[in-house]
C-alpha cells in the first residue's frame, strides 16, 4: 500500500497544526461557529446529536495493521469503544469530545491517517474496489491512480469551496463494485487496443434528494490527462454551478442543466488550456506511485490445497461461510475474505476496538499486514493462503465476525441514521435489526439468495438505498418518522434506480414489509433469478398488490421530491 | 485606515471600493477622486474615461463570481491593481477567478481578496494568486492580523501546481520511491 514520504508527512503535520489552531481560536471565542464550520468539516468534524462526530478517511479503503490498531486505541482512548465502517470507506467516530479531536489527528498522522476532507464542499475520500489488485476480472490496478487523484485533491486551494461535495470513484474492473454511475465523477479504468491506459468519464452521478445517474462524456481520457481532465471538469463546476439552493448545487444539476453534451463541450474547452499543463502526469510519477502497489510476495502454491478441502467436506458452516464469504483470487492457492460487520443485533458497519485488534493480527498473519474497507461496510482480507482459511474462520467465529451472509438478506447497508446523525429524518438501524431478527433462519436466507438491502435515514442517502434491491428511506412527516420503500434498484453494471411502491409505513411494520416482499418473490421467482431479477420481470405491481393488500391509503403518498 | 496584508506584510490602505446602490446605474456611477476599486459594470462603462488613470494606478477594478470573466480578459494589461470580491468566505468562485487571471490571462499586477476573507483561508488565497488580503475592517485586532500572516504558510510544500508553485510537487522535486521510504 502507498507509504508517506518526507513530502506527504510534512503536509500532514501542517494541518494537523493548521487545525489545533482553529480549535484553540474557535474554543478562545476567536472563530466563530459559521467560520468553524467549514474548516472543522473539512477535517471530519460535525457536530452531532450527542457528541462530535469524527470521520476518519480511509483512502480507496487500505488499512494497514498498525493503521487499525490505532483505530483500536482511538475508539478505546477518546470514544466508546466502539467505530462505524461507512460505505464510503470512512472511518465514525460518535462520541469524540470536540476538545480531543487535535490530539485525535496528531495520532492518526503518526501512522499516516486524517480526515482530510471527508466532509465539506470539497473533493472527498476517492473510492475503488475494496479487490483491487487481487481480483481476476482487473484490467488495471485502480490504486496507483487513486492516489495520484488523492495527492491532487488534497489541500487542493482551488477546489475547497466548491458549490457542494464532490465524490470520486475509480473502477476497473469488468464487473463494477464501486456503482461509478452515482458519482460526481465515476472513472472507468480501460485500455485502448494497444494495451495503454484510460479513462472513460461519468459525470453527474450522485443520489440524494435527486437520484440521477452518471452520464459518459469522454469514451478514453489517455492516462496523462487524468489530473488536467479533472481539474477542468472541477473548474467548470466550481464557476457555474449553483450556489443559491443546496439542494440544487451538486454538479448533477448543472450536468443536467446543460445537458450532458454541453457540459462536455465547455470541458472540452477548459482542457484545451490547460492539456499538456504542467499537471499532466509523467511517466516517473505513476512509476513511483504504483511502486507501492505491487503484489505481495505470494507463494507459489497449488491450485487446490487437500487439507481446505477435507475442512470443506467435514463441516457444514465452514463450507456455508467458504460460499458466501471467501472470493477466488488471481494467485492459485489463496483467496479473498470478508469478514462481516452485519451480525444480527449489532449496527451495521459497526466494529470494536477489540474487533479492529483482532483484524489487524489476522491481517499480519493471513494476509501481509493489510485490510480493506469495502463500500458494503464489511472487512476484507484480500490475500489468505486456502490453507489458513479453517484456522481464520475459527478466530472470526469467536470474534463475531464471521456470519455468513456476504451479499445475503442480512448483509444491509445501512447509515447510522437518526440515533445518531443530526440530519437523519429517522433511525436507521433499529429497522436493519428489526429485519435481521425476522429473517434469522440462515437456511431461508441461503435459499432467498442474493439481495441488497440498503437504508438510508434521509435524502442524503449514506445508505444509498435509492441503488438497494429494496431500499429504505426515513422520511419525517409532521415530527413522525416514517419509511418509504423502492425495490428494483441495483448497483453494478445495470446500476439502476429503484421504484417507490408506494406510500410509506411506520417503523414497526417495516419487519412485515420486508417479508412481504420477499415471499412475493419466492412465489413468482423462476429458478436461478434473484429478488431484483424477478421484480425486474414483473414490474413493481405484484409485490406492491401484496404489501398494501389493497387498502393504500393515498394520502400517506411521500413525494421523493 | 484599512489593513490590508500585501505579501506578506501588513500595510494601512487607502483604497476605496465602490459599490452600486441598488437603483443606480453603472453610467450614472461617480467615481471619485483618489484610489478607488470600481465594480467592473461601471469599469465598462466609464472605461474611456477611467483607462489614464488605472494606467497610473488610481483607479482598480474588483470582479464578482458572476462576472463575465473571459470577456474582460483581453482588458487587464492597464491595470495596476484588481480585486475579487468574496461575499461569503464560502463562495469559492474567486479562487477559480484569481487562478485564471495569474495562469491564464497574464495579470501580474496585485491581486487583492476583498470582502469577507478569513485567515483561515490565507494560504489557499495565496496560492491561487491573491498577493493581497483584506479582511473585513473590523475582523480582526491588530494583534489578530499580525498573527494571521502566518497562515499565508500554513501549507508550505504543497501537492499541487498553482498561481505560487508553477509545477506540481512531482515536478517540483523528486520524490523517494517506496524503497527509499521508511514506514
Amino acid at each position: 500500500m502507498y507509504r508517506y514520504d518526507e513530502y506527504d508527512q510534512h503536509l500532514l503535520d501542517e494541518r494537523v497544526a493548521q487545525f489545533r489552531d482553529q480549535m484553540r481560536r474557535h474554543l478562545a471565542g476567536e472563530l466563530s461557529d459559521d467560520e468553524f464550520r467549514p474548516v472543522r468539516l473539512q477535517n471530519g468534524l460535525y457536530i452531532q446529536r450527542h457528541a462530535p462526530m469524527f470521520r476518519i478517511s480511509v483512502p480507496y479503503g487500505h488499512l494497514a495493521s498498525r493503521q487499525l490498531r490505532k483505530l483500536a486505541h482511538l475508539a478505546r482512548t477518546y470514544d466508546r469503544g466502539y467505530a462505524h465502517f461507512t460505505t464510503r470507506t470512512n472511518v465514525q467516530f460518535n462520541w469524540s469530545p470536540l476538545e480531543a479531536i487535535p490530539d485525535m489527528l496528531a495520532e492518526l498522522a503518526s501512522v499516516q491517517m486524517h480526515s482530510n476532507q471527508t466532509s465539506g464542499n470539497d473533493i472527498r475520500n476517492i473510492t475503488a474496489d475494496a479487490f483491487a489488485g487481487v481480483a481476476a476480472d482487473e484490467i488495471v490496478d485502480p490504486r496507483p491512480w487513486a492516489e495520484i487523484l488523492r495527492q491532487w485533491a488534497t489541500y487542493n486551494p482551488e477546489f475547497a469551496y466548491l458549490p457542494r461535495k464532490f465524490k470520486i470513484a475509480l473502477n476497473a474492473a469488468t464487473e463494477d463494485r464501486v456503482v461509478v454511475r452515482v458519482y460526481d465523477i465515476g472513472l472507468d479504468l480501460k485500455r485502448d487496443a494497444d494495451g495503454n491506459v484510460g479513462f472513460r468519464v461519468l459525470v453527474g452521478g450522485g443520489l440524494g434528494r435527486t437520484p440521477i445517474l452518471g452520464e459518459e462524456i469522454a469514451s478514453f481520457v489517455p492516462w496523462q490527462h487524468l489530473i488536467t481532465y479533472c481539474e477542468s471538469i472541477l473548474r467548470v463546476y466550481n464557476r457555474y454551478g449553483r450556489r443559491d439552493n443546496i439542494w440544487k448545487a451538486r454538479i448533477k444539476i448543472l450536468v443536467k442543466a446543460l445537458g450532458p453534451e454541453e457540459f462536455a463541450r465547455q470541458v472540452e474547452a477548459e482542457w484545451a488550456h490547460v492539456k499538456d499543463g504542467p499537471n499532466t502526469l509523467t511517466e516517473a510519477e505513476v512509476q513511483r506511485v504504483a511502486a507501492h502497489f505491487v503484489d505481495p510476495d505470494y507463494e507459489t502454491l497449488p491450485a487446490r490445497d487437500e487439507v481446505h478441502e477435507a475442512h470443506l467436506a467435514a463441516s457444514k458452516p465452514f463450507a456455508a461461510w467458504i460460499k458466501r464469504n471467501v472470493r477466488a483470487h488471481k494467485k492459485p492457492g489463496y483467496a479473498s475474505v470478508t469478514l462481516s460487520l452485519k451480525k444480527t443485533g449489532i449496527a451495521p458497519g459497526d466494529i470494536s476496538a477489540e474487533q479492529m485488534d483482532l483484524v489487524a493480527d489476522w491481517a499480519d498473519r493471513f494476509s501481509f499486514g493489510e485490510a480493506r474497507m469495502t463500500h458494503e461496510q464489511n472487512v476484507v482480507l484480500a490475500d489468505v493462503r486456502l490453507s489458513d482459511l479453517h484456522t481464520l474462520w475459527q478466530l472470526a467465529r469467536e470474534a463475531g465476525l464471521a456470519t455468513p451472509n456476504i451479499g445475503l438478506l442480512t448483509d444491509i447497508i445501512c447509515c447510522p441514521g437518526g440515533d445518531f446523525c443530526a440530519l437523519a429524518n429517522a433511525k436507521s438501524i433499529p429497522i436493519a435489526q428489526a429485519i435481521q431478527q425476522r429473517f434469522d433462519d440462515l437456511d431461508y436466507l441461503h435459499d432467498i439468495g442474493e439481495i441488497d438491502i440498503n437504508i438510508s435515514g434521509c435524502m442524503n442517502s449514506c445508505g444509498h438505498h435509492h441503488v438497494g434491491h429494496i431500499g429504505i428511506l426515513g422520511v419525517d412527516k409532521s415530527g413522525q418518522e416514517w419509511y418509504q420503500v423502492t425495490i428494483g434498484g441495483t448497483q453494478g453494471n445495470d446500476t439502476a434506480l429503484g421504484k417507490v411502491i408506494g406510500p410509506s409505513f411506520a417503523r414497526d411494520q417495516m419487519a412485515d414489509v420486508v417479508e412481504k416482499l420477499i415471499e412475493t418473490y419466492i412465489e413468482y421467482r423462476h429458478e436461478g433469478e434473484r429478488f431484483v431479477d424477478t421484480v425486474h420481470r414483473l414490474g413493481i405491481e405484484p409485490f406492491k398488490q401484496r404489501v398494501y393488500g389493497g387498502e393504500q391509503q393515498t394520502q400517506r403518498k411521500v413525494v421523493n421530491a | 485606515m484599512p489593513k490590508v496584508i500585501k505579501n506578506g506584510r501588513i500595510v494601512s490602505d487607502d483604497w476605496r471600493i465602490l459599490a452600486l446602490d441598488e437603483d443606480e446605474t453603472p453610467a450614472a456611477a461617480v467615481v471619485p477622486a483618489g484610489h478607488a476599486l470600481v465594480p467592473l459594470e461601471v469599469w465598462q462603462a466609464h472605461r474611456a474615461d477611467l483607462l489614464d488613470r488605472a494606467t497610473r494606478g488610481e483607479v482598480g477594478v474588483w470582479l464578482a463570481g458572476d462576472d463575465d470573466l473571459e470577456a474582460f480578459a483581453a482588458d487587464v494589461a492597464p491595470f495596476r491593481i484588481i480585486a475579487v470580491n468574496f461575499p461569503k468566505f464560502t463562495d469559492g468562485r474567486g479562487y477559480s477567478i484569481a487562478t485564471l487571471l495569474r495562469t491564464r490571462y497574464g495579470y501580474t499586477g496585485e491581486l487583492r481578496a476583498i470582502g469577507d476573507v478569513l485567515r483561515d483561508q490565507f494560504n489557499y488565497l495565496t496560492r491561487s494568486g491573491f498577493d493581497a488580503l483584506q479582511p473585513r475592517a473590523d475582523r480582526y485586532t491588530d494583534e489578530q492580523l499580525e498573527a494571521a500572516v502566518a497562515n499565508i504558510s500554513d501549507f508550505t510544500q504543497p501537492y499541487q501546481a498553482s498561481a505560487t508553485h508553477p509545477q506540481p510537487l512531482f515536478r517540483r522535486v523528486a520524490r523517494p520511491g517506496p524503497q527509499q521510504v521508511k514506514s
